[in-house]
């Protein structure tokens, strides 16, 4: 992964600073030339994730296609506060049909490019993951099975935000949502099955999945051009807090995100053809309280009557993810994956209190689970 | 080109001759027919450029096709019954969006209890979606009104339903006349569009619309249906002088000019009361009848010129608004408002039960005596009805009304005919 090769970063983060690289190893939001796809002035809140992740997703698409893009989009917020009729932020042709029809109408457009000979032209159907998930779910497989060249992103913020914060299948165990609130016997959400759309669309065998977050924005941009490069189905699914639906802070957006792929909770990773061939390592490991303890959709899990046995099932949820996918720099799993694993540069940078003693433990719990 | 042809290879051969570029259908009977000629002919590189796209419903398959219109690309899809209630908010949003996609509903009723034969229940469903609507009265028609379709469909910016009543006549062999490419190609202009996604001329579609102007964008979909109030007459003659013979248009009077009685009806089922009208005729009685070819928009003024003289009309129709009574017999009532004509619904045929052509004597008969009130059913079955209203006032458990009726016909399975 390109993005990964980058040695130098700022202080207090992981994060290269653009200021460092050269010029041709920026991120295209540092370029004079970027498109502005998702121009400013729309309505999303402050330190919305999902407006950040958009914004970097077709702006790196726009570049990698030099702007000959089409983008269909699912009902939900990333279409509501972009366009308040009269006004769009959306400087690329953009539809907006229905809530669960973005990969159809995705596909739709495409046939019509393919007719037209066209196929210099590329798609791509976003949608957040109520959108995508559960409402879209069939189209989307429709879409996988059917191999039409479109791709699919999925912006991850873990409920049905713009209806007001109700739960999605894509919410995690134990979160706090206006269905799933903290009363009764088992506060919060359901420690259910799970839906794992990234691993489904793996299933589907398609050319090219990936998961990413809005904290490693370069590593977004790399997984959008990579997926640019493939004709196909592709599927990348951005994890992207919402302040508003979680109870976080605006200025801890990248913080969240960067924490819960550090925890493990999630794995961010590659996947070409059904297998998965790189996963981003948790460079600074950390136990899943600092991730939850941001975010009052899981303050019933902190306070006065901890639930520290809810907490430690969340912790192997992690453990299970950071196992499975070999997130550990040392994970001996992993060596048989392009990634990282021996590279000094992803060692942590010292400095960083406790680090070592969390590693190693994060490293027994490991073992000891296998 | 005249040929002995089935009803859905007929309209297959028309949607071809119209050059469509992106044809997306779900399998559901009486359609599947349709497609499955589209989809040889695509796959043999007859009908090209053209994409056909197999999804995994009816509600993908109206979104593909509002996809490929949006991108400016003629997109056509066929369905029926639970097909087009499962794709019923994308209809919406193709009409609201102003996109000129053709489809085909093979008319069929709808379940519960589950049914594949013809009515109108489908299609009447989906009357106020903002689609118009096409009602084919033979084979030949329903070719015809599809090439007219596209046509009228781009011409408006808005999408056009041509119903086609199922089995009746998708799976009926009759002669019809099969028009050549050069024909069709003459006739209907290639599509282009009025607004479409471009990176050239990039476009935002779908907007929020919010109470400043939702009510306004609503009413242009109102005023562009009645534009097509004149527009569908004018596409038919024009077809008529290109083609040489009469198709499509609003409504068809049949033997109407000194009519006392008038039986309006809507597709296929015209032809047996035109039948019937003629046995009647030759008896003296003044009587008959009026097809209405465009149910959407509604030929307000027209059914009202062509009813007006009229002492009595039956409305015989093959759907119902329940609890309430005949859809098209309320749309007949308000053309008529204010004149001294008697209005009689008669819902008949529904899930393919046969309107016979003696049933209708009985029932002309009926009005002709002045026996018929204003809602009726057309050889309802009254005896096992109130059989089985019995059991259920009687008490104890419901159980399932199809089952106890079936086992009171004393038939163990469902049967057509």
């Amino acid at each position: 992964m390109p993005h990964q090769q980058i040695k130098f970063y700022q202080a207090g983060s992981f994060v290269a600073g653009n200021r460092l690289l050269p010029p041709e190893e920026r991120s295209v939001q540092a370029r004079m030339d970027r498109s502005n796809s998702l121009t400013s002035g729309h309505r999303a809140c402050q330190g919305c994730g999902e407006a950040l992740g958009a914004r970097y997703v077709l702006d790196a698409a726009m570049r990698a296609t030099e702007g000959k893009l089409i983008a269909a989009n699912a009902t939900g917020c990333l279409e509501v506060f972009s366009t308040p009729y009269p006004e769009s932020s959306w400087r690329l042709p953009w539809i907006h049909s229905l809530f669960g029809n973005a990969p159809a109408v995705g596909t739709g457009v495409a046939a019509a490019l393919r007719a037209k000979g066209r196929e210099d032209v590329r798609v791509i159907a976003q949608g957040g993951d109520g959108g995508t998930v559960d409402i879209g779910f069939a189209c989307l497989s429709g879409l996988f099975e059917r191999g039409d060249d479109v791709l699919y992103v999925c912006y991850d913020n873990e409920a049905y935000m713009n209806t007001g914060v109700q739960r999605s299948g894509a919410t995690p165990p134990a979160a706090r949502t206006s269905t799933t609130k903290p009363v009764g016997p088992e506060p919060g959400n359901a420690f259910g099955q799970g839906k794992n759309v990234p691993l489904i669309a793996m299933a589907h065998e398609i050319p090219y999945v990936a998961t990413a977050t809005v904290a490693e924005l370069r590593d977004l941009e790399y997984k959008v051009e990579r997926a640019m490069e493939i004709r196909g189905p592709r599927y990348i699914h951005v994890f992207v807090p919402c302040p508003f639906g979680w109870g976080s802070a605006s200025r801890d957006t990248i913080r969240l995100a960067r924490l819960v792929k550090e925890t493990g909770l999630f794995p961010v990773f590659e996947a070409v053809n059904g297998e998965v061939v790189g996963v981003s390592k948790i460079r600074r490991p950390v136990p899943v309280e600092e991730y939850l303890k941001l975010q009052r959709r899981y303050a019933h899990l902190f306070g006065d009557d901890p639930r520290d046995d809810v907490i430690a099932r969340l912790q192997e949820l992690a453990d299970r993810n950071i196992r499975r996918f070999g997130l550990l720099t040392d994970a001996p799993e992993s060596a048989g994956l392009p990634g990282h694993a021996g590279d000094a540069a992803d060692a942590p940078p010292a400095g960083v209190e406790g680090e070592s003693n969390l590693m190693r433990m994060l490293a027994e719990t490991h073992r000891g689970a296998q | 080109m005249l040929k002995q042809e089935e009803g859905s290879q007929a309209v297959a051969h028309a949607v071809a001759m119209c050059r469509p570029e992106v044809i997306c259908a779900y399998p559901i009977s009486p359609q599947t027919h349709i497609v499955e000629g589209l989809s040889d002919r695509v796959r043999r590189g007859d009908l090209s450029p053209c994409e056909f796209v197999s999804v995994e419903s009816e509600f993908a398959a109206m979104s593909v096709a509002i996809g490929a219109s949006a991108a400016g690309a003629r997109a056509y899809t066929a369905t029926a019954s639970q097909g087009l209630l499962y794709m019923a908010e994308a209809l919406y949003n193709a009409s609201g969006l102003g996109l000129p996609i053709v489809m085909t509903v093979a008319n069929r009723a709808i379940g519960a209890p589950i049914n594949i034969w013809n009515d109108h229940s489908d299609s009447m469903s989906q009357r106020d979606s903002g689609w118009i609507q096409l009602y084919a009265e033979s084979n030949q028609e329903a070719l015809d009104l599809h090439v007219q379709a596209f046509k009228l469909a781009e011409e408006l910016s808005l999408p056009v339903m041509v119903c086609v009543d199922g089995f009746i006549l998708t799976h009926a062999f009759e002669r019809v006349d099969l028009p050549a490419q050069e024909q069709v190609d003459a006739f209907l202009p290639a599509f282009e569009p009025r607004q479409m996604l471009d990176p050239a001329d990039p476009v935002t579609i779908g907007a929020m619309v919010g109470p400043e102007a939702y009510f306004e964008v609503k009413y242009l979909m109102h005023a562009k249906q009645l534009d097509a109030l004149d527009r569908i007459p004018r596409i038919a003659s024009e077809f008529e002088e290109a083609f040489g013979r009469s198709s499509g248009g609003l409504v068809r009077g049949y033997r109407t000019e000194d009519a006392e009685t008038i039986v309006v009806a809507l597709g296929s089922v015209l032809g047996t009361i035109e039948d019937v009208v003629d046995e009647l005729r030759e008896q003296g009685v003044k009587i008959g009848a009026l097809g209405i070819k465009c149910f959407r928009p509604y030929p307000l003024d027209e059914v009202r010129a062509a009813l007006a003289r009229a002492g009595r009309v039956i409305v015989l129709e093959k759907a119902w608004a329940i609890g309430v009574g005949g859809i098209v017999g309320q749309n007949v009532r308000l053309a008529l408002s204010g004149l001294p004509v008697s209005v009689h619904d008669v819902i008949a045929g529904l899930g393919g039960r046969p309107i016979t052509k003696r049933s209708l004597r009985a029932l002309f008969a009926d009005a002709l005596a002045d026996r018929l009130g204003p809602l009726s059913f057309l050889d309802l079955k009254r005896d096992v009805v109130e059989r089985e209203l019995e059991r259920q006032t009687a008490g104890g458990r419901p159980g399932p009304h199809a089952e106890n009726i079936l086992k009171e016909l004393g038939v163990v399975a469902a049967r057509s005919h």
